[in-house]
């Protein structure tokens, strides 16, 4: 299919020259009792809602590297266009280099066809991408958007397929946003309301579950109009001291002090201008 | 397949580690599904559940399962979803462009052949079992199923999908050749209302699609609205 775009495919798809030495190096590591690093994968609870006037996207803000929060405000909501963000699930750099792929080429195509790019369009190209890596590609998305034909949302899995719903949650979290959604969603809410729904789901992903924490980041899209909020809402402030927990000088005593100097001949000197007009 | 989540096999069930990604987050999207589709005289009646599952969790309750691929020609889709979304899309792109290059509606069967040549061609990679059907002049009603495997059949009713063992008794006892356009459609909900009882992988609504020479017809039959069929 001739997708109008200058990103060329790679013939070959991945490379697996290094498997072998990988599988080598990770038997020897294991050897010596350590682990080799863990993919860093944003745990997360992503959720979006359509309401009256367009969509809310939401998304916590934990980033975690196994059982360890790698960053503590990483932002999942992902421009894809001015009218389209997406919010990623599941291993981190697969999840920002697929939106920023797409987003690449969708202002190509844009620009090629001279109109503002559709919500389905964006949805193909990410389906098309995803279902071609079978899944080795680790992300989870929900997209959504306005566009000429109203605003649309779409959840899209791993390995492919899309779903194009009222209300879609995904990551670790997804079941405690889902079951917040089920609730209280009602077709044409308010912006309020829905801001506030979408607020309370992923509150309910980032305190129920372990590979969520941290802010509620918002994105609410309309036709014409972005609101990116980041935070919308600093749900875990990190906790402030009540004293200071610093020792005077001279409270640990001294017994016995030893000198030695270390006697440094300059073998060699050289200087280098630096260029700095 | 979900190679970059695999955990190492020695880490026991209690490990709070799994626990941060349940196993619903690595298991591939499956449309566990009933699907059913009868010819009866002027066209065809298809009919699906609504579920996708992703392990034990369910990812949507209310799929549609019944894509167009023409005008007139519908597809039921049961496997995984992203390969029958993605099998969809290329046959689609295939039946229009023939279409065009033809000047005249395609017929059912060449859907069925375009479906069955990437099914049985890709058959190690994909997971698809496809009932195609539709209407068009040459032949009228027509289903064709394409099971896993690639085999492609016309038949006057199919079933498919995990549900489909459940019903097969109730659909050989019932059918009867020349069922007018309502008794097939009361045919196939209570046929898939039993389904959805019976197999965990399918539920939520029955929806129903309607062929005929006049175009198509949908409906939906909500979960409290389905056909009882005991009392238990």
């Amino acid at each position: 299919m001739a997708t109008v775009s200058v990103c060329q495919y790679h013939p070959g798809g991945f490379s697996f020259e290094n498997c072998k030495r990988n599988a080598l190096l990770e038997a020897d590591i294991t050897k010596l009792g350590f682990s080799s690093p863990a993919a860093r994968k944003t745990g997360t609870t992503i959720c979006g809602v359509v309401y009256k006037d367009g969509v809310v996207l939401g998304a916590d803000t934990r980033a975690t590297e196994g059982m360890v929060v790698a960053d503590k405000n990483c932002s999942k909501i992902h421009y894809i266009s001015p009218n389209i963000y997406c919010c990623g699930a599941g291993t981190a750099a697969d999840t920002e280099m697929t939106t920023q792929i797409i987003s690449s080429n969708l202002e190509l195509h844009a620009l090629s066809t001279g109109r503002l790019p559709r919500v389905a369009t964006a949805n193909r190209m990410l389906k098309q991408m995803l279902f071609r890596y079978q899944g080795y590609i680790g992300a989870a998305l929900v997209l959504g958007g306005v566009d000429c034909a109203g605003p649309h949302l779409y959840s899209i899995y791993p390995h492919g397929s899309t779903d194009k719903l009222p209300y879609v949650t995904m990551g670790s979290g997804s079941l405690a946003a889902m079951a917040v959604f089920e609730d209280r969603y009602r077709p044409n809410m308010e912006e309020e309301e829905a801001k506030h729904l979408v607020r309370d789901a992923i509150a309910a992903g980032i305190f129920n579950d372990l590979g969520s924490g941290s802010n509620i980041d918002l994105c609410v899209i309309t036709k014409g109009k972005v609101d990116y909020l980041r935070p919308h809402d600093v749900a875990n402030k990190k906790g402030v001291r009540t004293g200071s927990y610093r020792y005077k000088h001279g409270t640990t005593g001294v017994l016995t002090k030893v000198v030695i100097p270390l006697n440094l001949e300059v073998v060699e000197e050289s200087v280098h201008t630096m260029d700095t007009s | 397949m979900a190679a970059a989540l695999q955990y190492p096999a020695n880490v026991s069930s209690f490990n709070s580690y799994n626990d941060l990604f349940p196993d619903w987050t690595q298991k591939e999207v499956s449309t566990g599904t009933t699907i059913m589709a009868v010819e009866f005289d002027g066209g065809v009646v298809m009919g699906a559940d609504s579920r996708t599952t992703t392990g034990a969790y369910i990812a949507n309750r209310v799929t549609d399962k019944l894509t167009p691929i023409h005008d007139r020609i519908f597809c039921c889709r049961s496997g995984s979803a992203a390969d029958t979304q993605a099998i969809a899309d290329a046959v689609t792109y295939q039946l229009g462009f023939h279409s065009i290059e033809l000047d005249e509606a395609p017929l059912v069967q060449t859907a069925a052949s375009l479906f069955r040549d990437m099914c049985y061609r890709y058959r190690e990679e994909l997971m698809a079992g496809i009932i195609v059907a539709g209407w068009d002049k040459r032949r009228g009603g027509q289903v064709y199923t394409v099971p896993v495997g690639g085999m492609m059949s016309r038949q006057p009713v199919s079933v498919g999908g995990s549900g489909s063992s459940y019903i097969y008794g109730y659909v050989d006892s019932n059918y009867k050749a020349e069922m007018s356009k309502e008794e097939c459609l009361k045919f196939t909900a209570g046929a898939l209302a039993l389904a959805m009882e019976r197999d965990g992988s399918s539920g939520g609504v029955v929806r129903l699609a309607v062929i005929t020479e006049q175009g198509v017809e949908r409906q939906v039959i909500l979960g409290n609205q389905l056909p009882q069929f005991s009392t238990v």
